[in-house]
């Protein structure tokens, strides 16, 4: 693993696959009477959130505090667009004060990138969602939620090939979704085959050279599909005259039960949330059993736990996965100390 | 006024020659025992550079750059006139601010100072400013833009052109479709896609040039096109040109140089408007930079704060230095792949930009006479660009630790060196 995660692009096959290893782990301690590791004792973790995200900033305090660390919140909103303290002043603030890794939201695109280069922090850096650039901790809560539900062998060392040849559909405004950007190149990076669907105003300038298939047409997708994420349109892209309507969208490109008979027996519905229920996805859709939302969820905290325990130094017993290695890793044993490794 | 007895200088390029700075103006081959004796052995001697679009900033951002900063700048890269931009607070849409401008240009004595006065009032794009008093103005402004924003009202434009006519103005077109380029941050491409940054599209730059040249023909006036950055606007004017129409345009040096690729460090001192653009882009404006399609270098020297460019890429400003590097990148992107001769430097770097501001002292052929406006510059050596060597306020350059070629090595202006030895004078 690098020292930060800032994009999707930055994991290889094998530190993705790591992550997910570690995350099943780590998931299976939901299941114990304590709850608690001390790997990351002593370490401090701050959540930086220039936007408002409950639930992600929820899910990486929780994740953090499962494995001991202190953990600061700190909510700066209204960034430094708005004339605020600006993220330089921010970041020399928590520097100051110490933290081993910074989780970082923020509104501008490639912030979380700046502030891992610019010798602001010496902190590991965290992107949790820039602007319409990338959310990597969804794309692998994603893959772990698909690895789990899809994946052809059990997550374990040496796994091979947990989504090769798997179909994903990602549905809805791919233009200024950081999600459908971190989630194409990590499946793909994780072999699986994946198809973005939108009205062609939805897709970025240059789609065609990501590693995706991409459609206009979701019925003639959705057969095919393994999974279907579904993505949250904003009511307000129909003022920037990108769908005429919010009833045409629906009507075009919205998960309802009619769509949903066409799928699979397999296939999984995701969304990584907040949900626009009638725009996007039917409530029917939403609550039924093909829906792996809630799921989502619980994901991940194991997977950001997973994160935040490889980025703070307890990578080591992992860096050289070993295939005959017994599927329990040692490092995640309760009395291992991630500041030691 | 001290003398100057400039020996073994290659004008243009050409052989080695002498030539004396004398009283403010050129003399051939004549020598002078009281004039200070420039070795100019291997040194390249150019008319006066003159900038079409440089930002000075004053009045009212004195901490990005001020008129005697900015001018310094300007000698440094080897200009002897500029072209003050309109987008100052307050905004030069007045003959008292043309006024100032250009009276701080004079009292700097670094570099002369031709104020660029706005089309609209306040570069608001409602109702054209009071250009007639400004081309009366003791600053005799002939260049009218409210560059940093398009004109984009086609009525407006129409009347601002026409009316132009009157005083053998012409308006310098930012060309930029505001809709199509609203909260835009990039080149709009595959990487901007990648990167999340919303996109600038060519098409924004091309639709704008399109119309205006088909104005400028209708009202049979003269249209000069600010900073053109991609492949079809040069297609465009290449055309324009073709019909007869009384278009120019420019190319700033960093669109010469660099590209959108550079975007993808998030690090705002690339951030600039129009952006950069593709290798595609930049090769067809070298080609129209060498065919004569485009008409000038003009450098858009941008000087911003140091805090306006250390943040996240959507927070910054837009802008970049350029007036200490331009000759440098036109010698490593221009001179070094032959695409231009020297005199063909001359032409896009002095004598075009000239003709098409209407400056009469500057843009002159170094000949016997001639106004003493000359840049000597050394086109062997290379340096790695530092960004605290500028004489500007400001920081921002996007070379900083590039390796260019060439040095100024001094620079006259009226025949009084502001620059010597590569130091100011």
């Amino acid at each position: 693993m690098k020292k930060h995660l800032l994009s999707a692009a930055d994991l290889t096959r094998d530190d993705a696959e790591l992550v997910l290893r570690t995350a099943e782990e780590l998931r299976s301690l939901a299941d114990r009477p304590i709850k608690k590791l001390p790997a990351l004792r002593g370490r401090t973790v701050v959540n930086l959130f220039f936007e408002d995200s409950t639930r992600t900033r929820i899910s990486f305090e929780a994740a953090a505090k499962r494995l001991s660390a202190d953990v600061i919140n700190f909510s700066a909103k209204g960034s430094s667009l708005s004339k605020g303290e600006s993220l330089k002043d921010t970041a020399l603030t928590l520097e100051a004060m110490g933290c081993d890794a910074v989780v970082i939201r923020h509104g501008a695109s490639g912030a979380p990138h700046r502030l891992a280069n610019s010798g602001w922090v010496r902190a590991s850096v965290v992107n949790a969602g820039d602007g319409t650039h990338e959310h990597p901790t969804q794309a692998l809560l994603d893959s772990f939620t698909l690895y789990r539900h899809l994946g052809k062998s059990h997550l374990g060392p040496g796994n091979g090939g947990g989504l090769d040849g798997r179909r994903i559909a990602i549905v809805g405004d791919v233009l200024h979704s950081r999600v459908a950007r971190s989630n194409a190149l990590l499946l793909h990076t994780l072999g699986a085959e994946v198809t973005l669907v939108a009205p062609p105003t939805l897709f970025p300038v240059g789609v065609e050279s990501w590693p995706v298939e991409t459609s206009y047409d979701l019925d003639g997708v959705l057969p095919k599909a393994d999974a279907v994420m579904m993505l949250r349109v904003q009511r307000e892209r129909m003022n920037g005259g990108f769908f005429p309507t919010a009833r045409e969208y629906s009507r075009r490109y919205g998960l309802d039960g009619r769509r949903m008979a066409t799928l699979q027996d397999h296939t999984i519905v995701m969304h990584p949330g907040p949900m626009v229920r009638g725009m996007e996805i039917t409530a029917d859709v939403a609550d039924s059993d093909r829906s792996v939302i809630v799921e989502q969820v619980t994901n991940g905290v194991a997977v950001r736990m997973a994160v935040l325990y490889l980025l703070l130094g307890g990578s080591e017993p992992f860096e050289t996965p070993r295939p005959s290695a017994p599927q329990e890793p040692p490092a995640i044993s309760s009395d291992a100390e991630g500041a030691d490794a | 006024m001290n003398s100057y007895l400039i020996k073994g200088a290659r004008i243009l390029g050409g052989e080695p020659s002498d030539f004396l700075v004398r009283g403010g103006a050129i003399a051939m081959g004549e020598t002078d025992a009281n004039a200070e004796v420039i070795d100019a052995t291997g040194l390249i001697a150019l008319p006066g550079l003159v900038d079409l679009h440089t930002h000075l900033r004053e009045p009212g951002r004195e901490d990005a750059e001020t008129v005697l900063t900015g001018t310094q700048a300007a000698a440094m890269g080897g200009f002897t006139a500029v072209h003050a931009m309109a987008n100052t607070d307050p905004v030069a849409d007045t003959a008292g601010v043309v006024e100032q401008v250009w009276r701080l240009g004079r009292e700097g004595g670094y570099c002369d100072v031709y104020p660029v006065g706005a089309v609209t009032v306040r570069l608001a794009g409602q109702q054209l400013a009071e250009l007639g008093a400004m081309a009366d103005s003791a600053a005799r402004v002939r260049v009218f833009s409210d560059d940093g924003h398009c004109v984009s009202d086609a009525v407006l434009m129409r009347r601002a052109l026409e009316y132009v006519k009157a005083f053998d103005g012409v308006v310098a077109q930012h060309a930029q479709e505001p809709r199509l380029t609203e909260g835009a941050q990039m080149n709009e491409g595959e990487l901007s896609g990648r990167l999340g940054l919303a996109g600038w599209p060519a098409v924004a730059e091309e639709a704008v040039i399109a119309r205006d040249c088909l104005l400028a023909a209708h009202v049979g006036s003269r249209l000069h096109v600010c900073h053109v950055s991609t492949a079809g606007s040069v297609e465009l004017i290449r055309q324009a040109k073709a019909s007869g129409w009384n278009v120019t345009a420019e190319v700033t040096p960093h669109h010469l140089l660099l590209t959108d690729e550079l975007a993808a460090s998030y690090d705002p001192v690339f951030k600039v408007n129009p952006p950069l653009r593709t290798p595609a882009d930049t090769e067809a404006l070298r080609a129209g930079l060498a065919d004569g399609t485009i008409d000038a270098v003009a450098t858009d020297h941008a000087p911003h704060p140091f805090e306006d460019k250390d943040c996240e890429w959507a927070a910054a400003a837009f802008g970049m230095l350029g007036l200490e590097t331009a000759l440098s990148v036109v010698q490593q992107t221009m001179v070094d792949p032959g695409l231009l001769t020297w005199a063909d430097v001359a032409d896009r770097m002095s004598y075009a930009p000239a003709r098409i501001g209407r400056v009469a002292d500057h843009g002159r052929p170094l000949e016997d006479g001639a106004p003493a406006n000359v840049v000597l510059y050394d086109p062997s050596v290379r340096r790695v660009v530092e960004a605290g060597e500028s004489v500007s306020l400001s920081r921002n350059t996007p070379y900083a630790g590039m390796e260019l070629p060439g040095r100024v090595v001094a620079t006259f202006l009226h025949g009084r060196s502001t620059v010597l030895d590569g130091k100011l004078a």
